[in-house]
């Protein structure tokens, strides 16, 4: 026995294991520099910046802070800020579910033209789109006159702001609902017809069911974009301190005024918002992990 | 209930998936679309079920025209290909679903749907996956799943897409037979796809064999074995 040679230490099957990395797997090295730039890019784009307005606002302690917010011209962003919110979010729902539904449900003539259509807010500048709104709805215009003449103006009031936030957050749930919606296909909604229930009726139990994840993403998505909206918004809203300045621009105001608490506060509640948002999803992600996977099993 | 097919035809775009084809089909039967793909039998069995509507021609029930039909006042128990079970319903859901989406007059009460959908688990051989989701179930399961949810509308006909397609050979053989009983027990007209001749063959009371969108014979399993009425017929039957 002893006289058969063994084969090489390297060759042997403990030390030929240790050696084998699975084909997809990296070097470590690899791995800690992905890591590490991965970790650098978000702390110098992500945390850094946050951190910053979080601790400028906080710079003559927290009373000062929650004493700017508590101006009556603060108040009124706040408050107009989450209503254009309250009011865009689920109009831009119900109209994104319409084009996901039209697009992915039926065929028919320019469904192609449809879908760069939904993009187009993506690709146009938002002050572009802000003109556009001013230029179609101004006083001077057919419309935005005979609307102003009777008392009811569009530009540099609500229905302005509104109109600019749905346009810059159009895409958001229906580029979420679209991809969703083709991959599940028609099969369960004939399903459902066949078994005789009304349209109506197969869209709540079945359809809505089955995207209800897709469409909280992206209507949480689309409600971070709409509460900071700036550059289509600065356009229509003619920024009237107290009356059409949203957050964004209210801090951008303070800001250009050297009120750089005041500023970095109302920045502060805005990113609060923004985080609470993402806070929400996680959560619901979380406690509904089960129903999730369930989901994309089958 | 007697099922005829009056000369329809259906173009998708400037294709045409059907050309003009009559059929008629006896009350009670079991009858196969028997063809390779894109020879129209599943268009003509979703024209039946009302999932289609067809370029030209009348589909007839029991004499009556049924052609403008909606799908849900067809009530056919319609068998997807790939089942589409309800993902997020329970098994339970899913049979009930068609007893819940009746209007309050004509909807059982609770308790009543509870008895139907474990007398049709019963029925299917699966009295204890009530409460799976169709995720938690095998091929084979789903599949029966999805006929007992067809089941469950008390519909006038069966009908069903490549019923056994996604299924590896045993259980298939299973499933066949369990059809067979189905059919038998609840004496209901039942057309079903297949490419597959071996399962045409066994299976039916009338095969139907199609190509290109037209019906090249009509005839019993042993009649179109032994006298196969065009060349095409004679291959595909014998590879």
């Amino acid at each position: 026995m002893s006289d058969i040679p063994l084969p090489p230490a390297s060759l042997r099957p403990a030390a030929a294991a240790r050696r084998f990395r699975a084909p997809t797997d990296e070097a470590p090295a690899t791995r800690l520099v992905l890591i590490l730039l991965a970790v650098l890019g978000l702390g110098v784009l992500v945390l850094a910046p946050l951190a910053t307005v979080f601790a400028e606002a906080l710079a003559q302690g927290i009373g000062a802070a929650v004493e700017s917010l508590s101006d009556p011209q603060a108040w009124s962003a706040i408050w107009l800020t989450l209503l254009v919110a309250a009011i865009a979010v689920p109009l831009n729902a119900v109209f994104g579910i319409a084009a996901a539904w039209a697009i992915t449900k039926f065929d028919f003539r320019g469904k192609a033209f449809l879908i760069t259509l939904i993009d187009l807010p993506f690709s146009v500048s938002p002050v572009v789109a802000g003109l556009c709104i001013v230029l179609t709805f101004g006083a001077n215009s057919l419309i935005g006159g005979w609307l102003v003449a009777h008392g009811f103006p569009i530009v540099f009031a609500l229905p302005g702001i509104v109109l600019a936030t749905m346009f810059v957050t159009f895409p958001f749930v229906a580029r979420e609902l679209i991809p969703v919606m083709i991959e599940q296909g028609r099969a369960e909604e004939e399903a459902a017809l066949t078994l005789g229930a009304s349209g109506w009726r197969v869209f709540r139990t079945v359809t809505l069911p089955n995207i209800r994840w897709a469409l909280l993403y992206g209507v949480l998505l689309c409600n971070a974009r709409a509460m900071g909206e700036f550059g289509a918004v600065a356009v229509v809203s003619g920024k009237i301190r107290g009356q059409t300045a949203t957050m964004p621009i209210t801090i951008e105001m303070l800001y250009n005024e050297y009120m750089s608490v005041a500023a970095f506060s109302m920045a502060a509640l805005l990113a609060f918002l923004g985080l609470v948002t993402l806070m929400i999803k996680t959560t619901l992600e979380i406690r509904h992990a089960d129903q999730l996977a369930a989901q994309r099993r089958h | 209930m007697v099922i005829q097919i009056d000369e329809i035809s259906k173009l998708f775009g400037t294709t045409a998936a059907l050309q003009p084809v009559s059929l008629s089909i006896p009350g009670g039967a079991l009858v196969a679309l028997l063809g390779p793909s894109g020879s129209g039998k599943t268009t003509l069995l979703r024209i039946l079920g009302g999932l289609e509507y067809p370029t030209s021609g009348r589909v007839l029930f029991d004499g009556h025209d049924a052609t403008g039909m909606t799908v849900q006042e067809r009530r056919a128990g319609f068998v997807f290909q790939s089942y589409a079970l309800f993902r997020h319903m329970t098994v339970f859901d899913n049979i009930a679903y068609g007893l819940n989406a009746r209007p309050r007059a004509s909807r059982p009460s609770r308790a009543e749907i509870a008895r139907r959908v474990t007398k049709l688990l019963d029925l299917i051989q699966l009295p204890q996956i009530a409460d799976r989701y169709p995720s938690q179930l095998s091929g084979g399961q789903r599949q029966r799943v999805a006929l007992a949810r067809a089941l469950a509308i008390e519909p006038r006909m069966l009908l069903l897409d490549e019923p056994f397609g996604a299924l590896d050979a045993k259980v298939r053989k299973e499933l066949r037979q369990g059809l067979r009983e189905i059919h038998d027990e609840t004496g209901l007209t039942t057309v079903f796809v297949t490419h597959d001749q071996d399962e045409a063959m066994e299976l039916a009371d009338l095969v139907v064999v199609m190509s290109m969108g037209r019906i090249e014979q009509i005839g019993r399993p042993q009649d179109i074995r032994t006298r196969p009425a065009t060349p095409f017929v004679r291959d595909f039957i014998a590879g």
